[in-house]
């Protein structure tokens, strides 16, 4: 106020005015800008950001955005339930210990009771030294969940066999060994269900044709269906079980079919991550995504499961006489010691053998003769005489159990195994890995006498060529021409006109008939 | 992914199965902050990993202070020695173009491309004149790198904001997308110039800032569904994947101002994508 006696009065009262606009109210916001500048000073001096220049407009904009408050009700308390906590929700069973009443501590737990659960924190760890794998938290969540998977399954073997990301949603795969006399009866079900309502569309169609008599009949002989292996055989050895977040409900997947096999070969789609999604590809895939991912889960793990030589060997008391059977069993070699890193990284990859069979094109582990008749599936006789006997087909192959890699085809001309030592500093400690460059997402690694395979990935196979939709089947042959069916002009009204005169000439008294109108019956009778 | 929290950040891609072992992070973590000082860069972000058939090529890329304009890209075998990678000219990627298969893993690896041309010859006649181009994965990779930054490299809505002098900056008073934001394409923008800016319809146009909407939003990529949002851990990070490159993952989470990128996989377009969808 000192200063404004010094200041003349004209002065003083333009200073006034100028005051007073700038504290005048605004009708929309309920604010004057002289509020609101002493504000922003406000904020700038408690706050001292660097540069406060720069960050002007932010600031005053945040300001005015602080002023805004909507007017209470009750609406306001309450709080959304938003996915990360309803995650959490369902996750928090995975944390409670299961423990006897009236013990505050859980069981120390006996040595001979075994719990089928791999120590997954310490084979994660040999991956995230290969530089592998998933983060440490998501691994234990896991861990965790195959925890509960053992507790609620009679399981003998349980491994985590990866991860696949889809579109929306992921799965991590559980790889499972009922244990014996445990197994599952449901697929078998479901699978006789199938195949009734196949048979049952058959005779549907039996008298549709019986009603509509002289439909021309296909000759076309769908190939025979080839069945699925038993279950613990070949590609069906192991059961499946996904889930798409850790906590979430396990769900088991359906036995693979060779069919589904052999159409996933020549598909390529991205999972959406729900598993009832349908499949929408040419050649049409029989089933849903979960048949789809069981499917990839097949060729996967017949081509990247390796294990380093030696590990596995075949028993030796075991018949050796079944030359005919390919061996598919093997047993843990307990005098195994191990391979040095030397020799597991070696170049040629002979020290690495498959331990997963071989799916040979049919999409089973094991031949089957699909001309070989099953002996309940009776047909119409004539219809069995009138088809030519195919030539008994050659058995198809593939390399046995355990086999090297080395053997493996190669990719784009170069290996199919890419091997690296998981450290270059400290190559003492470091274990060996290798990585597939058939199916890009899968690594194995091993160490001493441990070794894991592990998948993470979109799930889909390497083509350096472009990949190019199977073209469509032939177009269908044209039926043969012959006389009566050719096309031929329609008569014109002269030409009607003239036939009927004729023919009413004729009828009359049989006069004679005009050159022309002959010439044009002639022509109309052809 | 900024090298100075590197080692903090990628546990949020480690979902997709991106992961760095310790021996490599501390390396980078030493070399990169020794390559930001001798280039004297603004930062250093980690750019990722291009797998080839017998070693890996580990990327990172310094900027300065306008980030779009002052780039540059190095890479690197062992993560602790640094090249800088040549400059991606119009005329090589004409040549990368018609390489196809997988990185070698060697900088001095030749692809060799032989080019049949007619050269109209005596008498009228068209002779065929082979000329053999050789390429070095070293050129190819920088090619490559340019393309996926070009196609694929995203960063959220108000990250950046464009000065009044043109010069792009990331934005100090970014406080990250709302959960709600953070699920749509269009708060996403190519961190490309030549992305074009897509028409808007009203509702965009009302939340219009010229500061901060200069770039391209990618929803309308082609082919549609060329990106896939997921919300990991409930809505705890979101997580976008190319699909188009596969191995470009971007991870924000959302009301931070924590954002990155990287790209781990075997540096090849995905051609397919259109059957896979």
């Amino acid at each position: 106020m000192e200063n404004a006696t010094n200041i003349d009065p004209a002065e003083s009262t333009e200073i006034l005015t100028a005051t007073s606009y700038l504290m005048k109210t605004s009708t929309k916001s309920k604010t004057s800008l002289y509020e609101h500048l002493s504000a922003i000073l406000m904020k700038v001096l408690n706050e001292r950001p660097e540069n406060p220049v720069d960050i002007l407009e932010d600031m005053s904009r945040n300001i005015k955005k602080s002023k805004f408050i909507v007017p209470n009700d009750t609406i306001q308390d309450e709080s959304l339930l938003s996915p990360a906590v309803d995650l959490a929700d369902q996750q928090k069973a995975l944390f409670e210990v299961r423990t006897e009443e009236g013990e505050d501590m859980p069981p120390i737990p006996d040595d001979d009771q075994d719990l089928p659960l791999p120590d997954l924190m310490d084979i994660a760890h040999y991956f995230e030294q290969a530089g592998v794998g998933l983060s440490q938290m998501e691994v234990y969540r896991v861990f965790l969940a195959l925890k509960t998977l053992a507790e609620n399954y009679p399981l003998q073997t349980v491994r985590f066999w990866g991860k696949i990301i889809g579109l929306h949603g992921n799965y991590y795969i559980a790889e499972t060994q009922y244990r014996e006399g445990e197994d599952d009866d449901e697929d078998d079900l479901e699978d006789e269900e199938i195949e009734e309502d196949d048979r049952g569309d058959e005779s549907e169609n039996g008298s549709d044709e019986e009603d509509e008599d002289e439909l021309p009949k296909s000759n076309y002989k769908p190939p025979p269906t080839i069945p699925r292996e038993d279950n613990r055989t070949g590609a069906n050895k192991y059961i499946y079980f996904v889930c798409s977040e850790p906590g979430k409900p396990w769900v088991k997947l359906p036995h693979v079919t060779p069919t589904q096999i052999d159409i996933a070969r020549n598909i390529k789609k991205f999972f959406t991550g729900k598993l009832d999604a349908p499949i929408v590809s040419y050649p049409p895939f029989p089933g849903n995504e979960s048949n789809y991912l069981r499917a990839q889960i097949a060729r996967i793990t017949g081509s990247c499961q390796i294990s380093p030589l030696g590990y596995y060997h075949f028993d030796e008391d075991e018949d050796e006489d079944e030359d005919e059977n390919v061996r598919d069993s093997f047993i843990v070699n307990l005098e195994f010691e191990g391979l040095s890193l030397k020799e597991l990284l070696e170049p040629s990859l002979s020290n690495w053998v498959h331990h997963v069979q071989y799916l040979l094109p049919q999409g089973r582990c094991t031949w089957f003769n699909p001309t070989e008749k099953p002996e309940d599936d009776f047909e119409d006789e004539e219809d069995d005489e009138e088809r030519e006997e195919p030539d008994e087909p050659e058995p198809e192959t593939g390399p046995p159990l355990l086999t090297p890699i080395s053997e493996d085809d190669e990719v784009d001309g170069r290996s199919s195994w890419t091997p690296y030592l998981s450290s270059r500093l400290v190559p003492a400690y470091a274990c060996a890995v290798l990585r597939s460059n058939r199916w890009p997402g899968a690594y194995a690694f091993a160490i001493d006498r441990k070794f894991e395979n592990i998948y993470i990935g979109f799930g889909h196979k390497y083509n350096s060529e472009n990949y190019s939709p199977l073209p469509p089947p032939p177009v269908q042959d044209e039926f043969p021409s012959g006389a009566d069916i050719t096309e031929i002009d329609d008569p014109t009204i002269e030409e009607e006109n003239a036939l009927r005169a004729a023919q009413r000439a004729e009828e009359e008294d049989g006069e004679e008939l005009d050159d022309e109108m002959d010439e044009e019956e002639e022509e109309d009778d052809d | 992914m900024d090298s100075a929290t590197l080692h903090l950040d990628i546990d949020y891609v480690g979902s997709s199965g991106i992961l760095l072992s310790t021996e490599q992070k501390t390396a980078l973590q030493n070399s990169l902050l020794i390559l930001k000082h001798q280039n004297k860069f603004k930062k250093v972000v980690f750019w990722g990993k291009i797998t080839g058939c017998s070693k890996d090529y580990f990327v990172a890329q310094g900027v300065g202070n306008d980030e779009m304009k002052e780039k540059k890209t190095f890479y690197s075998l062992d993560c602790s020695k640094w090249a800088l990678l040549p400059i991606a000219t119009d005329e090589l990627k004409i040549l990368c173009s018609r390489i196809k298969g997988r990185f070698a893993g060697d900088p001095s690896y030749e692809y060799e491309h032989v080019e049949i041309r007619k050269v109209p010859g005596e008498n009228g006649e068209e002779n065929e004149e082979e000329t053999t181009i050789a390429i070095r994965e070293e050129e190819r990779l920088a090619v490559t790198i340019d393309a996926i930054d070009r196609d694929v490299k995203i960063v959220p809505r108000g990250a950046y904001v464009k000065l009044p002098t043109g010069e792009i900056q990331s934005n100090p008073s970014f406080e990250g997308l709302s959960t709600s934001n953070a699920a749509k394409l269009t708060s996403y923008f190519h961190f490309d110039k030549s992305a074009s800016l897509n028409k808007r319809n009203l509702m965009q146009k009302a939340s219009f800032d010229k500061s901060l909407d200069f770039l391209g939003d990618i929803s309308e990529d082609v082919p549609k569904g060329s990106w896939s949002v997921q919300f990991e851990r409930g809505d705890a990070v979101v997580t976008i994947r190319s699909l188009l490159w596969i191995g470009y993952v971007f991870y924000h989470i959302p009301d931070t101002r924590s954002y990155g990128h990287v790209y781990v996989g075997n540096g090849e377009i995905n051609l397919d994508l259109s059957f896979m969808l």
